[in-house]
């Protein structure tokens, strides 16, 4: 398709998925100070291997955009890191300088906003946009990061002579293009897309994935798709993770969750999207809301809406409310945290 | 068959487009002789993409904007020509509309009890003894247990599902024949997304209210709707029985719609190719298929007439001169 960005080094797919790109380990953020605090992620493990398409799914305030946040370390008070490490090629990201993670940011990874059609300067012209992000990593002329903008405006399909343009006088759509062209600026490994679609329409949002998944094909970054809708991630990421209040109750390659379901979170989070074709029934959702994570429940944050948790069952009642179930492997890259499923294994 | 209850002909909505120039002014055509039914415990759903001209049609009917042009047979009475606030207030409380935003739609500083009291008091549904009892029955019916408890609550104590349920609480409250939804579940989660697509079902089947349910979301249209009504650049293009439509589409565009939705079970080789366009409304659009530029069918015919609706299969019709072409004069007049 180009050669606008050159691949990152003469491997093989399959040598390259193999490689750890990001781990996170024990990653845990809490929000507030002293006795005023939630803990929006408590406690996760997850791997992002190069060029990989990993999900990360839940609903608002699981603690899917602070993961992102974290990875990309642009976590800012009231947010802060209370446990666990953020792990690049090795490289303990948390003991790094500030000039470091500077020079981390972008080159190594790159993320593309929640409502990211917002976060274009209004009162400058798209390519300065460009020349500003580049020069601010690297050396540069004007006319040199010009050229480049250019060129990855045409990668993400947008007329090379719209450099001269204002955000303004782009569409949403063509907003939100422009902002993956300058994520993809710097030749990144991995790119962090967090909701980059929701705003957008049906159609519109179709186009920009299937173009975003050509781009991974062809440049081999990993991407972590965060969303809501885990009906588009099932659809587009390799593997996902399910997250619920601050941790990951669920994760798997994509075609085995779809298949077989374990949590009952996840489960009830697909039976959540009806189908466009096939046969219709009557679905349940789940039931309740999500907790308070400033007084979450005891044992299994779930129980409160669990359709297992049945106090008729003593023995495991008092387990699933007194006790955190872990992750654990109940099939091979298949993890899942659930007192219910651990017989499975 | 059942009974209509809003009968919507020739709905036409112009905006007027930046300044007058001498004399001669320009319009946004936001909404171009749209004409359907809605009939009662029936679900009809609009779907198309932002600017299609969904919302517009959707305001229209609960009078926030003056149409153009239209005639709107409510149980068989012209109400389009209704001016007189007595007359308006009866059609409000038969006609009522849910909001996409929860959040934006409830007062911060009334509880829930003093929303749902005031359209039964303005409206003057019940006596003031029976208030109370009233109020705990349409908690109760949107599923907002216990009554008491929730009614005492301030709007910012609830989750945007429980304030989507107090939103319709409020407009039953005024035991509404016809309910406009405007995008009702795109603000929530998808957790809570089926408890209030299941709350709509429940109205449609208990109270055989007629809905008409905006959406750009064809799955959940599936799922609720009856009927679907499929709009481009302010025009309806496709309308129908939902099975049927989804099932084997006659416009493009709703083929379009339909391979953009995601779905797992679907292989990449069924996705038709998309073409860039914008479906929002032109300002005075020139003759020819408004859907024309992104077309992949389109033929010389279609950039010069207008495709007129032409119910090419049982009560299924599509605006299309390749899938759904106008034999006779008879048949092109468009579909009643």
């Amino acid at each position: 398709m180009t050669n606008v960005v050159e691949p990152m080094a003469e491997v093989t797919a399959t040598e390259r998925r193999s490689e750890v790109l990001v781990e996170l380990r024990g990653l845990a953020v809490e929000y507030g100070f002293g006795d005023r605090r939630v803990r929006a992620v408590d406690g996760i493990d997850l791997a992002i291997h190069a060029g990989e398409v990993v999900g990360l799914a839940g609903e608002s305030g699981c603690g899917k955009s602070t993961v992102a946040n974290a990875v990309m370390q642009i976590l800012r008070p009231p947010a802060h890191l209370t446990r666990g490490s953020i792990l690049f090629r090795g490289d303990d990201l948390t003991l790094k300088k500030r000039e470091e993670l500077r020079k981390y940011r972008w080159r190594n990874v790159s993320m593309v906003f929640q409502s990211a059609m917002n976060s274009l300067n209004p009162v400058m012209r798209v390519g300065d946009q460009f020349v500003d992000m580049m020069q601010a990593h690297q050396h540069v002329s004007k006319k040199a990061a010009l050229a480049r903008a250019a060129e990855l405006l045409d990668v993400v399909g947008i007329d090379k002579r719209r450099v001269r343009a204002f955000p303004h006088e782009l569409s949403g759509g063509m907003r939100q293009r422009v902002i993956i062209a300058l994520a993809l600026a710097l030749s990144p490994e991995l790119l962090i897309m967090d909701e980059p679609t929701t705003a957008l329409d049906v159609i519109v949002q179709r186009e920009i994935l299937q173009q975003v998944q050509d781009l991974q094909r062809d440049l081999h970054f990993a991407v972590l798709f965060i969303t809501h809708d885990l009906s588009l991630l099932l659809e587009f990421a390799d593997r996902i993770a399910i997250m619920y209040a601050g941790e990951i109750v669920e994760s798997a390659p994509s075609a085995r969750l779809h298949e077989n379901p374990q949590h009952p979170y996840t489960r009830g989070l697909m039976e959540s999207f009806p189908p466009i074709s096939g046969p219709l029934q009557r679905l349940a959702g789940i039931p309740g809301a999500p907790p308070d994570l400033a007084d979450p429940p005891s044992g299994c944050l779930f129980h409160p809406r669990c359709p297992l948790c049945l106090p008729e069952e003593a023995a495991m009642y008092a387990r699933q409310t007194t006790e955190r179930p872990r992750l654990r492997e109940v099939e091979r890259d298949h993890f899942v945290a659930c007192h219910r499923v651990e017989g499975v294994a | 068959m059942t009974e209509t209850s809003l009968d919507v002909r020739h709905l036409t909505k112009h905006f007027p487009a930046d300044s007058a120039r001498l004399g001669r002014r320009s319009y946004v055509h936001a909404v171009d002789d749209v004409s359907f039914t809605l009939r009662r415990g029936r679900i009809t759903a609009l779907v198309g993409e932002s600017g299609s001209g969904k919302s517009t049609v959707a305001r229209v009917l609960a009078r926030l904007y003056e149409p153009t042009k239209a005639s709107v047979l409510f149980e068989g009475r012209d109400v389009s020509s209704e001016r007189s606030r007595s007359a308006l207030r009866r059609y409000r409380s038969q006609v009522q509309m849910i909001f996409q935003d929860p959040f934006g739609s409830l007062n911060p500083v009334k509880t829930v009890r003093h929303h749902i009291e005031r359209p039964l008091l303005i409206h003057g549904i019940v006596a003031r003894d029976e208030l109370e009892e009233r109020v705990h029955d349409l908690l109760t019916t949107v599923g907002l247990v216990p009554p008491e408890h929730v009614a005492a609550k301030y709007p910012h104590e609830l989750s945007g599902g429980q304030r989507q349920r107090v939103a319709i609480a409020r407009t039953l409250a005024v035991e509404p024949v016809v309910l406009l939804a405007d995008e009702p579940t795109s603000m929530l989660d998808v957790s809570i997304r089926i408890g209030i697509l299941n709350l709509m079902l429940k109205l449609k089947e208990e109270r055989r209210i007629a809905f008409l349910y905006v959406t750009h979301d064809l799955a959940c249209a599936r799922y609720v709707a009856d009927e679907i009504l499929v709009m481009y650049a302010g025009q309806i293009v496709e309308q129908g029985p939902i099975e049927a439509v989804l099932a084997d589409p006659l416009h493009p565009y709703t083929r379009l719609l339909l391979s953009a939705v995601p779905d797992s079970g679907l292989g990449e080789s069924k996705r038709i190719e998309v073409r860039k366009g914008l479906a929002s409304a032109a300002v005075d659009p020139p003759d020819g298929c408004r859907f024309v530029t992104r077309c992949p069918l389109a033929i010389d015919v279609c950039s010069h007439t207008t495709p007129p609706l032409v119910e090419a299969r049982s009560e299924h019709a599509a605006r299309c001169h390749v899938t759904a072409p106008s034999q006779s004069h008879a048949e092109k007049e468009a579909v009643r």
